[in-house]
């Protein structure tokens, strides 16, 4: 069985061990990016499962473009996982409505129009699995990241949605809530806030982007058939 | 085979409905019990079957077998 997923903002930190993860479990992954450079060193790293696809999640024709393109080279793509995700932190009161929109735009709408796109394909050859990468922002808050929490609480009402639509159609939809992971975004915080965020955790740790992976790879294969419409906590305790 | 007679097979395979329900005046949702996904489906089916692309402005106004026939013929199709 060789599967196909999609999987965006696969150039780096998490989306890169999701792709990873995959493609050492035999499934061919096509990972996109509008990071060019990143994704062809992932490309590099990966092999040949690994195919890469330049892609701005926010606009439209390209998503319509390369998700036709994708179905047409690799053939029926059965996973979804929408990870592209950005910051933009501030407080509300200094937030720009510029910040605003660019981080719903790549989170949400991305996301939105990569459902769109693929769910399409996936009800036509009916079956498919959708996995959103949330967070336990969305959850808890966190104060200075109103953009970011609200993308993240948008993805849980779009997962659920979708799983109502599609639960009897073979489709299933789900969502993953990382807790604080190390990857590229979290290694821009400064070690002190690091260190705070790790003491916060009840097993005292950071999380690795593998542990997001293995739960997307559970969520994505049929070792999960009666899942769907859920919020999966990978986190260390801390919503617990 | 005429296109009422294809139209009808493709609503009663994907419906499960029986043939004698599917008239031209028969509402997809009201009346063959199709909820929006499912008529969604119904006109992937037409596209598949028929090999053309309905698009959703248009889509959504096909509420009837009839329309559905209607809609179909005029598009003039060469099978």
């Amino acid at each position: 069985m060789n599967r196909i997923a999609v999987v965006t903002g696969a150039a780096r930190g998490i989306g890169y061990s999701i792709s990873r993860k995959l493609v050492s479990s035999g499934w061919s992954v096509a990972g996109c990016d509008v990071l060019e450079d990143d994704l062809m060193a992932a490309s590099g790293k990966l092999g040949d499962a690994f195919s890469p696809w330049i892609l701005d999640v926010t606009d439209e024709d390209a998503v319509k473009d390369v998700s036709g393109r994708i179905e047409k080279e690799l053939g029926s793509v059965f996973g979804l996982v929408n990870n592209a995700g950005i910051t933009r932190d501030g407080l509300i009161m200094r937030m720009k409505k510029s910040d605003w929109d660019i981080v719903l735009n790549v989170n949400l709408t991305g996301a939105f129009l990569m459902c769109r796109a693929f769910s399409r394909l996936m009800l036509r050859q009916k079956e498919g699995s959708i996995v959103n990468i949330s967070s336990v922002v969305a959850l808890l808050g966190a104060a200075g990241q109103a953009n970011y929490v609200s993308t993240k609480a948008g993805l849980i009402g779009l997962t659920r949605a979708l799983s109502r639509e599609f639960a009897a159609r073979n489709i299933r939809v789900n969502a993953i809530a990382p807790g604080f992971i190390e990857t590229e975004m979290t290694r821009e915080l400064s070690k002190e806030v690091r260190e705070d965020y790790a003491s916060r955790v009840p097993v005292k740790r950071m999380g690795q982007p593998e542990n997001i992976a293995d739960a997307v790879h559970f969520l994505l294969n049929d070792v999960s058939s009666y899942i769907t419409g859920i919020v999966l906590p990978v986190d260390g305790g801390l919503t617990t | 085979m005429s296109l009422e007679t294809r139209v009808t097979e493709i609503i009663i395979d994907k419906l499960g409905v029986k043939p004698e329900q599917v008239t031209m005046e028969a509402q997809f949702d009201t009346d063959l019990g199709a909820d929006s996904i499912d008529q969604y489906e119904l006109i992937m089916g037409f596209e598949d079957a028929f090999g053309l692309r309905i698009d959703e402005d248009e889509a959504t106004k096909l509420t009837t077998v009839g329309k559905v026939v209607e809609y179909l013929k005029n598009k003039d199709l060469d099978n």
